[in-house]
């Protein structure tokens, strides 16, 4: 029997140093600029390096697009963050979308029934109190299901987002203006009243200040309090919780409560802070784009603000090229995916390395 | 020997995992018709050398020789067209498939099941199993589903048999079933290698041992000229002391008065049945009994982790204060101000969270102290940086996660961790399982120094030497009842056999 040795294998990696780590990431990303300039190349003829220059263009182009870059960061990572603990406690929680649009009606409700009657401050406070207090509902509500009868909470929280959708499609009806249109349009157009204040002259920095302290908050929760190394043992093993003498139905709905309250914080930046309207899309999926930006960031909110940088970025690029190239809208999405395809398996070559056989002359 | 050549040769195997190396220059030769016994502490590097020569790993360098020819095995597959198959301490079994139906899994032939269970039988007979082809996986025994794994790779043809720790699992009467059915494949001209920690098993069964230490071949000896001394001084590298210690208790007072427990899980099965007995202070109580059979619903129960049908539990303090302890859960407990530890038997499932470091797995009983709402994260890393240096557990650092260490440290860390709190109560399930004897003899130490302070030790355990030689008291459960409560100074391994497969009154009977 003479088999003939495989010439290549794979074997774990012990740890790797950071800088190697850093050097394969950007060996992968180089790769997956390559490819996508060559697919570039082949599908529309144009020049990879003008597209490129394009993306960015799309991004730092104009002080205006700089901060909508900014801003839409700023949004996505507040979901992310609102994911993170639930995530690392291994509650799947996909009604980021759902929570968040709930916060959003909540904030809508109260500029649009009580604006008018009470000074600003006190109805921005009242925003602020109902936004979250809506958000905390939606997510409690799978969370006790599941610490009461274990339910699965993915289907749960994902069924509740259809719910938000449809309730909040509801009230768009209701409160529509004019009659007949359909939409609510902008809230308090002359008034103002349940808008934020902006700083300086930047309608976005209040909401990017927001988000920036959320992420501290979070970091420091998740990494130093008692609260935090709970949630993460119940996440391990549920039965090292019990054996550690933690309430873990108690530790499932108070972290729940914590992410939706996050997401309802999301929905009100949204509604107070940038586009003063409700719309059944108003959240765009960052529910779920958030599942992505706290895995891809292993849970850690600095790291989160770098990945939803990169997911941003790809995005408004990918938007730019098609208008400015005239190019079909998927042309965008397949870049975005091939540069995380590359990214993600990058991953692999972290934790593993492929070594050449050595042949049995060399090794005797 | 020489005369021989070998069915299976070894030849400067090196494997390494990143910086570790398991495995370094091997050379090894197994004969027709042996018993080789493979003998080593926990990460000497036994099970990432069968893995190579089972195909699961392939060798960094080194070569191996089948019969005298070079060969490459570089998947399972190529190990089992060669003749070699290896039982792995856990099993790869498919549970709703019948023992016919597993062992002809994957092979290539065209399935008749009715011809299988025959040849299956024939091997069976052949050897002296005892099974039923048409039997169930999920119907059967620990002891009946090692036989399939066994009687899998004999199907295969296998020449050459590879046991990882067959008998970690099995009673003693088990295992001298197996040993018998062994005996019978080394007549029959097949060779077998057994991995084991029991050096007692090594000696009855091998015909030679080959030793390893970190990762090197120290040496081998013929069976009839070792002796247990030896072999443990060749597989540590130092001279070890082999004495269990028994120190008489103290001044015993009542700790934990256990009155008719009774306790079914959640399928309504009956795991305990009117099981009484006391623990005294400065007294280690040994639980015998075949796995399964209450032990762990038993300690659970007094740890506040068993949903309990009847009975009581009493904590006695030292001021003969009574405290029912059933219907508490553990942090309960802790508020009665009864300090009890528990070193349960699933050490990274229970007692300890995988993915963590030891440093965070210190404050995992004690993180809720104080009133500040973040966790003290000084303590720990300084009651995980002194374990490491007192227990000398091996171990890249305090960060490191914990289900990246070997078995042993794992252990290490655990009953540190549970003996740093000043217990009064020590319960331990098979404090030892998987362990090499010079971490096993640091593990019965331990737990001694905490008898001598006057700690009540409840001692689940299997290795019926050790229960006699390290225990005050024995009690042994059979079926979910106490079958015998014994003095350990007087009873012998026999009389505890008997009681782990037999009722009291069934004993008197006979």
């Amino acid at each position: 029997m003479h088999n003939k040795a495989p010439r290549f294998y794979i074997a774990r990696r012990g740890d790797i140093l950071w800088y190697k780590a850093w050097g394969i990431r950007a060996i992968a990303i180089a790769l997956a600029l390559l490819l996508c300039g060559f697919i570039t190349m082949a599908a529309t003829g144009l020049d990879p390096i003008k597209v490129y220059v394009t993306m960015l263009d799309g991004n730092f182009g104009t002080s205006r697009r700089f901060w909508m870059l900014l801003q839409n960061m700023a949004i996505l990572l507040c979901v992310s963050l609102a994911l993170a603990p639930a995530f690392r406690m291994h509650f799947w929680n996909l009604g980021g979308d759902g929570q968040s649009l709930m916060g959003a009606l909540g904030a809508a409700a109260c500029m649009i029934c009580i604006g008018d009657r009470i000074p600003n401050v006190l109805l921005i406070i009242i925003m602020i109190a109902v936004s979250i207090s809506c958000g905390i509902i939606w997510a409690v509500i799978p969370a006790y299901f599941k610490a009461r009868f274990g339910t699965n909470e993915t289907l749960f929280t994902l069924m509740m987002n259809y719910v938000a959708t449809q309730l909040v499609a509801f009230f768009v009806i209701i409160w529509e203006v004019p009659k007949g249109s359909g939409k609510i349009g902008i809230i308090n157009q002359s008034t103002q009243a349940g808008w934020f204040p902006q700083i300086g002259t930047n309608k976005y920095l209040l909401n990017i200040i927001i988000v920036l302290f959320i992420t501290v908050f979070i970091f420091i929760y998740m990494r130093y309090s008692k609260h935090g190394y709970e949630l993460a043992v119940v996440g391990e093993s549920e039965a090292t919780a019990r054996y550690a003498g933690i309430k873990i139905n108690r530790v499932i709905i108070r972290t729940m409560a914590l992410s939706g309250a996050i997401c309802g914080i999301t929905g009100l930046l949204l509604v107070g802070g940038t586009d003063h309207t409700l719309t059944t899309t108003i959240v765009a999926g960052r529910g779920f784009t958030g599942v992505m930006v706290a895995w891809l960031a292993k849970f850690n909110p600095f790291v989160m603000i770098a990945t939803t940088f990169l997911l941003v970025f790809l995005e408004r690029g990918s938007a730019e090229i098609t208008t400015i190239f005239g190019l079909n809208q998927s042309f965008g999405d397949i870049i975005t995916g091939i540069i995380l395809f590359f990214i993600l398996s990058s991953d692999f070559f972290l934790n593993y390395k492929i070594t050449k056989t050595k042949t049995q002359k060399e090794a005797a | 020997m020489d005369a021989k050549t070998p069915v299976l040769g070894l030849s400067h195997l090196t494997k390494r995992f990143g910086k570790v190396v398991a495995n370094e220059d091997v050379c090894l030769d197994v004969y027709e018709g042996e018993i080789l016994a493979l003998l080593g502490e926990n990460g000497s590097g036994k099970t990432t050398l069968m893995n190579m020569i089972s195909g699961i790993y392939f060798p960094d360098e080194g070569e191996i020789y089948f019969k005298g020819e070079p060969v490459v095995i570089a998947s399972p597959k190529d190990a089992f067209s060669l003749g070699i198959g290896m039982i792995h301490q856990h099993f790869k079994l498919v549970d709703i498939l019948s023992a016919t139906e597993n062992i002809i899994l994957g092979m290539e032939e065209k399935p008749d099941l009715n011809k299988s269970a025959d040849r299956i039988k024939a091997i069976c007979e052949k050897y002296g199993f005892d099974i039923d082809p048409y039997k169930k996986i999920y119907e059967m025994s620990v002891s009946e589903k090692q036989t399939v794994e066994i009687v899998k790779v004999l199907y295969r043809g296998a020449q050459l048999l590879i046991l990882d720790e067959p008998t970690a699992v099995l009673t003693p009467q088990e295992t001298e079933k197996l040993f018998e059915v062994l005996r019978n494949m080394k007549k029959d001209g097949k060779s077998v290698i057994i991995i084991t920690h029991k050096l007692q098993e090594v000696l009855d069964i091998s015909d030679r041992v080959a030793i390893l230490r970190k990762g090197r071949y120290i040496c081998d000896v013929e069976t009839a000229s070792a002796n247990v001394q030896e072999l443990t001084d060749a597989m540590v590298g130092h001279s070890v002391s082999l004495n269990i210690e028994r120190p008489e208790p103290v001044n015993p007072k009542k700790r934990i008065v256990v009155e008719n427990l009774t306790v079914f899980d959640e399928e309504g099965v009956c795991k305990l049945k009117d099981v009484s007995f006391t623990a005294k202070s400065g007294e280690i109580i040994g639980i015998a009994g075949i796995a399964g059979n209450g032990q762990k619903e038993l300690l659970e129960a007094i740890a506040g982790l068993q949903q309990v049908d009847s009975g009581h539990i009493y904590y006695i303090g030292d001021d003969k204060s009574r405290q029912e302890l059933i219907g508490k859960d553990p942090l309960e407990i802790m508020d009665l101000g009864v300090s009890l530890s528990f070193v349960p038997e699933d050490r990274l499932g229970m007692g300890l969270v995988a993915n963590m470091g030891l440093a965070d797995n210190m404050m995992l009983r004690s993180f809720r102290k104080g009133n500040s709402v973040f966790t003290d994260r000084k303590r720990p890393r300084e009651l995980a940086a002194s374990i490491v240096e007192r227990l000398e557990v091996n171990t890249p650092g305090i960060a490191t996660m914990v289900r990246k260490l070997s078995g042993g440290n794992v252990q290490k860390v655990l009953v540190g961790r549970e003996i740093s709190t000043a217990p009064t109560v020590l319960l331990t399930a098979y404090a030892v399982r998987g362990l090499d004897i010079n971490s096993s003899y640091t593990i019965y130490d331990l737990i001694n120094q905490q008898k001598k302070a006057g700690v009540a030790v409840v001692y689940v355990g299997e290795d019926l030497d050790v229960l006699l030689e390290l225990c005050d008291r024995i009690l042994v459960l059979c079926d979910g009842q106490v079958s015998g409560l014994l003095d350990a100074r007087e009873t012998d391994k026999r009389e505890v056999g008997y009681l782990m497969t037999n009722l009291r009154g069934e004993a008197h009977a006979q």
